[in-house]
Formats: structure tokens, sequence, C-alpha cells
């Protein structure tokens, strides 16, 4: 009895180390270094602009323009034989806009080069995270093409976290090469051409971008962290746009003529607080100098009110106010003397505020039972510039897991 | 006599730093199990996806870019 008493202990615990052993190692061998799928993003955009400042017409006429953007993202990852984790990420973009003030580079026509149309953007990303180093890794390549425009981008990336994993340092490198195409208002074209089926006859200029960017994130305590950013931007090329008309105080017209370099700085900090099971407060802000003449302040403040566990309601502010660039006048307040010269209200002195409103639902058999489908988000915002330029923008988030 | 001359005002990134500082002075060492609330998905220090439109149209519609993962050059912004 005492022996078949003891087999049968035995037996069950062969059972159980059977079990234990075999778990851990056929799934974590196995699957963990199997590629994964881990998130996939479908972000669609209905955006509509209003103004009376068009560059194209020289800082006066319609601002009209209307854009539709959808994009996908799809990230999978992967545990190498040394424990790290890759992780891929691929996305593609599509927009398609219709602009009057486009319309206007050529206006003899029935609908300019410009007047509507679509840019694609596909890239690609690779991070790789070891954990016993507490470092990621990263790098990156984009391409964005659209009918005057086409760019080419690289990053790398690199981020280790403190011993206490209560801090983060991070630092990229990106660059854009990218050309355009030298479409000039209708008037101003010494060669006959325009129309679309002649897009290929367009000469084209660079313009790249170069930047370098540090971060820190920082755990403050159990509710509150922070992230600093530093970067600084330098552009080299040509820098204005061909079909920007600039009217001169002596009724002639030209195109926007603006410097072949432009030093960018941009200094940012996120602060996010949890204030309690129901509230988050999320907080952005940025100040911004370049050497064009552009100094800026820009101030995002969200609290997001969870309604239950699965439904969020997300109220947002942000406020914007730039100087000129040196550069600007308005129309026909540009004289002979200035080496420099732009109508684009873009570069003006503004103020701007966006508010809004978003919600999200994330409930945990999947939005309309649909078990992948993990969470939805709408979010609905109004712009508004002080140079009476208004816009209105909605966007939809589907995110599977 | 300003022996240094910066690019910009210090003055406008001052006050936002010196709240950067006193809260680094206030860290306390938070333990993984306790992370639950900095784990949630509100609490990410990054854009929302869904914002992706609206920095795009931000970068173009105003002279200022960057420091918030938008991105600081490609792509036109031509209309």
């Amino acid at each position: 009895m005492k022996k078949l008493f003891l087999s049968v202990i035995l037996m069950y615990a062969g059972i159980l180390s059977a079990f234990s052993q075999a778990n851990p190692n056929s799934d974590s061998a196995y699957t963990k270094r199997k590629l994964t799928f881990e998130e996939a993003n479908i972000v669609s955009s209905y955006y509509n602009q209003n103004g009376n400042n068009s560059a194209v017409t020289g800082g006066i006429g319609t601002e009209k323009l209307s854009d539709i953007s959808n994009s996908i993202d799809l990230k999978f990852s992967l545990y190498d034989k040394r424990g790290r984790k890759h992780s891929f990420l691929g996305e593609i973009g599509v927009d398609h806009y219709t602009s009057a003030s486009s319309d206007k580079i050529d206006p003899a026509t029935i609908s300019s080069a410009s007047s509507a149309d679509t840019r694609v953007y596909p890239s690609v990303g690779w991070t790789m995270e070891n954990e016993q180093k507490a470092t990621t890794l990263g790098a990156g390549l984009s391409y964005s093409h659209e009918f005057d425009y086409q760019s080419f981008g690289a990053n790398v990336s690199f981020a280790k976290k403190t011993k206490n994993g209560m801090g983060e340092f991070s630092a990229k490198l990106q660059a854009f090469l990218d050309q355009v195409s030298l479409i000039y208002p209708v008037e101003l074209r010494t060669t006959t051409g325009g129309g679309r089926g002649e897009e290929h006859n367009y000469p084209t200029t660079p313009r790249n971008s170069v930047s370098g960017g540090l971060g820190w994130s920082q755990i403050i305590n159990k509710q509150f962290q922070i992230s600093l950013e530093a970067e600084m931007v330098y552009q080299q090329g040509y820098l204005g746009l061909p079909f920007h008309r600039v009217y001169f105080k002596d009724q002639s017209v030209h195109v926007e003529n603006l410097p072949s370099t432009r030093l960018k700085i941009p200094l940012g900090i996120r602060a996010n607080y949890f204030i309690s099971d129901k509230f988050i407060l999320r907080t952005w802000y940025r100040y911004y100098h370049d050497d064009w003449g552009i100094n800026s302040n820009a101030l995002q403040v969200e609290t997001v009110v969870k309604l239950t566990p699965f439904f969020s309601v997300t109220p947002f502010y942000r406020f914007y106010q730039q100087s000129a660039v040196k550069y600007f006048s308005p129309y026909m307040m540009h004289t002979a003397a200035d080496a420099y010269y732009t109508s684009n209200y873009d570069l003006s002195k503004f103020n701007s505020n966006f508010f809004g409103a978003g919600f999200r639902i994330a409930p945990p058999n999947g939005v309309f039972k649909v078990q992948h489908l993990n969470s939805l988000e709408v979010r609905y915002g109004r712009y508004k510039k002080t140079t009476g330029m208004n816009s209105n923008i909605i966007s939809l988030n589907f995110k599977f897991r | 006599m300003k022996i240094l001359k910066l690019p910009f005002k210090v003055g406008h990134f001052l006050i936002p730093l010196i709240v950067v500082i006193i809260s680094l002075n206030s860290c306390t060492t938070v333990k993984e199990y306790q992370k639950n609330k900095l784990n949630d998905a509100e609490m990410s220090l990054s854009n929302r996806k869904i914002e992706k439109t609206e920095l795009n149209f931000q970068s173009y519609r105003e002279g200022a870019s960057g420091a918030n993962g938008g991105k600081t050059g490609g792509g036109c912004g031509c209309n």
C-alpha cells in the first residue's frame, strides 16, 4: 500500500514536471521566435479649410481646401536567440486633396495641374529591444510622392533606460532628400507647358533636411511622468514654393523667394498625470525658434475622462502663437529693395486656437463584439487663426490586436 | 556685456524648465508592480495615432514644427 501510494505520488509529480518542462521549452523557445502579429491601425481623416489669404494668389484670394487621408500600419515582433525583441513596422498612407487656390496656378486651364492631387507615402521601420542592456535600437525608411513633390527619408534611433528604469535617454537622426518640381504661375513661365500630360517635363530642384534630436523621459512617481525633447533641424535647397506669387508695390508679380538654408530649433516638454481612475491630464508645450525670424509657443492640454473602464471622452485645447518671418509682407507691400520676399500667411504673425473632443471605446470582448477589433476612436477638432483662416478635422482610428 | 548670445529668448523656455527641475527633485523609485497607472494607454508620452492628420496640417499651416513626434521635413505642404 505504501509502495502504491508512493508510486501515485511519483507519477503525479512526473506528470507535473513533464508539463512544467514541456510548456516553457516548447512554447517559449518555439513561439517566441515566431513572427507574431502585435497591432494594426487604420486611421482615416477628413479635413477642410477656408480663408482669404492664399499664397498662390499673393496673399489674397481663397484658401479653400479639402483633404481625405487614409493610412494603415502593421506591427509584428519576434524574439531572437539572445532574447532580444525585434519589432517590424510597415505603413502606407494615401491623401487626396482638392485646392481652390492651386487651381489659380494656371487659371486659363479648366483645371490646373495641382487643383487636385494624391499623395502616397509608404514607410518601414525596425526596432530591437534588449531587456538585459535596457537599450533599444531603431531604423526606418520612408517615401512620399505627389504630383509636384517627391521625398525620400531615413532615420536611426537609440534609447537607453537608467539602471532603476525610472528614466530613459533617447537620440534620433533623420534625413529627408526631397525634389520639388518647378511649376511656376502661368504668367511667369518662360517655356510653354503646364498641362497634366507634360508633368514629366517640369524641371526639379532639391530640398534636403537633416535633423538630430535628444530626448529624456522620467517617471516622477506612480502617477506622474514627463519627457523632454530637443531637436535641431537644418534645411538646404529650394525652401520656397515656385507657384507662390508675390505682388510688389509697383504692381509687378514675382515668384516667392526665400533663403536657401533654414535652421530650426524646437524644444518640447510633455507631462502626463494620472489624477484618478476617472481622470488623466495630458499636457504638451513647445518653444520654437528659427533663423528666418519665427519664435513660437504652443501649448496643448487634454483631459481624459473615463466614464466607464471601456469608454472615455477626451476634450482638448491647443493654443499656438508665432512671430512672422523677416521676409513676410502682405499683398503689394514688398519692394524691389527686398532680397527675399513672401506673402505666405502661414509664415506671418498670428495666434491660433484648436479645440475639440474625442471618444474611445475599448470593450474587453472587442468593439461590435469583433474579437480582434481592440478599440475605436473618433476625434473632432476646430482650428481658428487670427488671420481669419479656419478649418475642421474629423478622424477615426480602428485598432486591431 | 553679453559674453554669449543665445539664438532664442531663454525666458520662453524657463518656466517649463523650472517645473521640470522641481519635478525631477521630487522623483521617487517606482517598482514594476506599481506601474499600472503609468502603463495606462492614455499615459503614453507620445501622440495618439488619431492625431496624425492634425499634426500634418499644423506643420503645413504654421511656421513651427517638431519636438512632438511629428515630421520635421519631407512631404510638400504645398497647398
